[in-house]
């Protein structure tokens, strides 16, 4: 790294007959050294106004009595005390929790048994991975759409296994509000669970052979290879795995409104939905602008030490 | 490779056919929605009503496909899709271009050149990548505003391209680290400038990372609905806005098969890609979480 860095500045000055040549060769030097800055200067730019000030604005608003129309007489916290005490946004942060944990944690397991058997030296692996995987490739609003015909009461599900025989089964979770937010997850899981998958398959390729040879001879059984050696190898697959999940999940909204609208009633409501109702339908912009720094404030708390582990590991690394 | 069941006993055979019993299950299971989807959209509503998600259809029609594209109504106009597909191509072709073409630049000037903050700088973009949308969403609609851009496909392009430019300079710097630093070192001694040295070294063996970010954006670009719903109008949505409003507008009969027929068109572009180039696609989902 230092060799590089030392030979770059040099370049001007290695050959310099005369002073004319040289003050074009500073010139064109000075030019040089500030291109990479330049050429990265806009995007800066739009990152520091577009993302910081942006969430800086967000969070401005949040502290006014905005409602249609942003305004800027400050109330102090009391959008946040309000949101706090709003039924719907209770709902909407439950359903989180209740969505966001299920998600990730069936996504992990389908995802992880999956990566496990396709490394058994599967013969049309490339196809199966590619079917495993193609729901990641859809819109969310497709697959809601998909799946709310496919789960609706009337001709879904529920009619083919009545149409089997079985007369009395009901599934109906779709129209049921203590069960909505339960079709999310399977919607969910179907959509992401592949690429957890991909995630552990990839890392299950990387982990050295010889550290599984060896448990072999220790006379170690399949299963217990897998579950005492080579899992907990792939921690930082998991760590990222259950990050990016974590992600989609607070993110989620497509989803939600193309498979519930959040509803019936509220029932199925989540954060981001709440956040986009308040603040372009019922006109509660200040009130939008709370839910959406909590959100963020979500997001941080799962990304921040993400981050830091990461950059601890890569300096011992 | 000899994490493998190898040996021929009758236990073992029997545990490998438990386990394409159950990969060729989920197989199923995963494709099964596509199936029923496709399903629905070449069967007649009488067909719908009379059967269920898997009867067959007595007989088979394109009709709620033409229907779909050319006469399904997205709330009060009744026009079809396929004018909102045009929209969402007119968003997404110059929003990829743009944003792939600011990524390879800001990936090289990040990896090739040496300046005192640079992983400030990296660190602050990346930054972008993991922040919740809504938090943007209410200065980004008074911004579009000002700038006389609300409800233009112009604005649109310009959402997509601020939000996508943390992607895909992650995308080109973690590419361009592993390109070797000696041939740069030797161009820089020559004399080669900034964007020479861009072109002739770094583009040439760029081609796969283009590739892959270039899929990544189409996808999240095409399947975006956020932005979409927030900053467009009637004229401007794309089509998943579009989708959503043929399944969810309450007028008339549900027509379960148009709804699938327009399910089918949103996804196509998008599938289609994953297809032809799914390799891509997969490194582009891990080239964020594999490696930071």
């Amino acid at each position: 790294m230092n060799t590089r860095a030392s030979v770059q500045p040099r370049a001007g000055h290695l050959f310099a007959p005369n002073s004319a040549s040289r003050v074009r060769r500073n010139g064109a030097y000075w030019l040089q050294a500030w291109l990479p800055k330049l050429v990265l200067a806009p995007s800066v730019a739009a990152a520091l106004f577009f993302v910081y000030g942006f969430m800086l604005w967000t969070f401005v608003l949040s502290l006014t009595n905005s409602r249609m129309l942003p305004s800027y007489e400050f109330v102090g916290f009391a959008q946040y005390a309000r949101l706090l005490s709003n039924d719907r946004w209770l709902v909407a942060s439950t359903n989180l929790v209740i969505f966001g944990a299920l998600f990730i944690a069936i996504c992990l397991a389908i995802g992880i048994v999956l990566a496990i058997l396709l490394d058994q030296r599967i013969r049309h692996e490339g196809a199966i991975r590619t079917i495993y995987l193609y729901p990641m490739a859809l819109s969310f609003i497709v697959t809601g759409v998909a799946w709310k015909w496919i789960l609706n009461p009337g001709l879904g599900i529920q009619q083919v296994v009545r149409d089997w025989g079985w007369e009395s089964f009901t599934f109906d979770w779709l129209v049921n509000p203590d069960m909505a937010v339960y079709t999310l997850v399977i919607a969910g899981v179907w959509q992401a669970s592949g690429f957890v998958m991909a995630l552990f398959l990839a890392g299950l390729r990387a982990v050295d052979d010889s550290i599984i040879k060896a448990a072999q001879l220790d006379g170690a059984s399949l299963p217990r290879i897998y579950w005492r050696v080579v899992l907990p190898c792939l921690r930082p697959v998991l760590f990222s795995a259950v990050m990016i999940l974590a992600h989609i999940a607070i993110k989620s909204f497509d989803l939600v409104v193309a498979l519930t609208g959040g509803g019936p009633g509220y029932a199925s409501d989540l954060p981001a939905t709440f956040m986009y109702d308040f603040s372009f339908s019922r006109s509660q912009i200040g009130m939008g602008a709370a839910s959406a720094m909590m959100m963020l404030a979500g997001v941080l708390a799962i990304i921040v030490p993400y981050l830091y582990s990461e950059l601890r590991s890569r300096d011992r690394g | 490779m000899d994490n493998v069941i190898r040996v021929q006993t009758p236990g073992a055979l029997l545990a490998r056919g438990g386990i394409y019993a159950a990969l060729i299950f989920m197989a199923v299971v995963y494709l099964a929605p596509l199936l029923v989807m496709l399903l629905t959209s070449v069967k007649t509503l009488e067909d719908i009503r009379a059967g269920n998600l898997l009867s067959l259809p007595r007989e088979i029609t394109f009709q709620p496909w033409l229907h779909a594209w050319s006469e399904a109504c997205t709330g009060i106009r009744c026009e079809g899709i396929g004018g909102y597909v045009w929209n969402s191509v007119q968003i997404v072709v110059p929003a990829v271009v743009i944003s792939t073409a600011i990524g390879a630049l800001n990936g090289y000037a990040l990896t090739k050149w040496r300046f005192k903050g640079q992983e400030w700088v990296f660190g602050m973009l990346l930054f972008g990548c993991f922040i919740p949308f809504q938090v943007i969403l209410l200065p980004m609609a008074q911004t579009l505003g000002w700038l006389g851009l609300g409800s233009t496909t112009t604005g649109l392009v310009l959402v997509h391209v601020v939000y996508g430019i943390a992607f895909t300079t992650l995308f080109f710097r973690n590419y361009y680290v592993n390109v070797p630093d000696e041939l740069i070192a030797a161009a820089k001694l020559d004399g080669a400038g900034f964007f020479r040295i861009f072109l002739r070294i770094l583009l040439p063996v760029s081609t796969p990372i283009i590739v892959v970010t270039v899929i990544w954006q189409f996808t999240q670009v095409w399947n975006d609905f956020l932005f979409g719903v927030a900053y467009s109008s009637h004229e401007t949505q794309p089509v998943t806005v579009a989708l959503n409003n043929v399944v969810n507008s309450t007028t008339g009969v549900r027509e379960y098969n148009v709804d699938m027929a327009a399910a089918m068109i949103a996804a196509l572009p998008t599938l289609l890609v994953y297809v032809l180039a799914g390799k891509y696609f997969v490194r582009g989902l891990t080239a964020g979480s594999v490696k930071g």
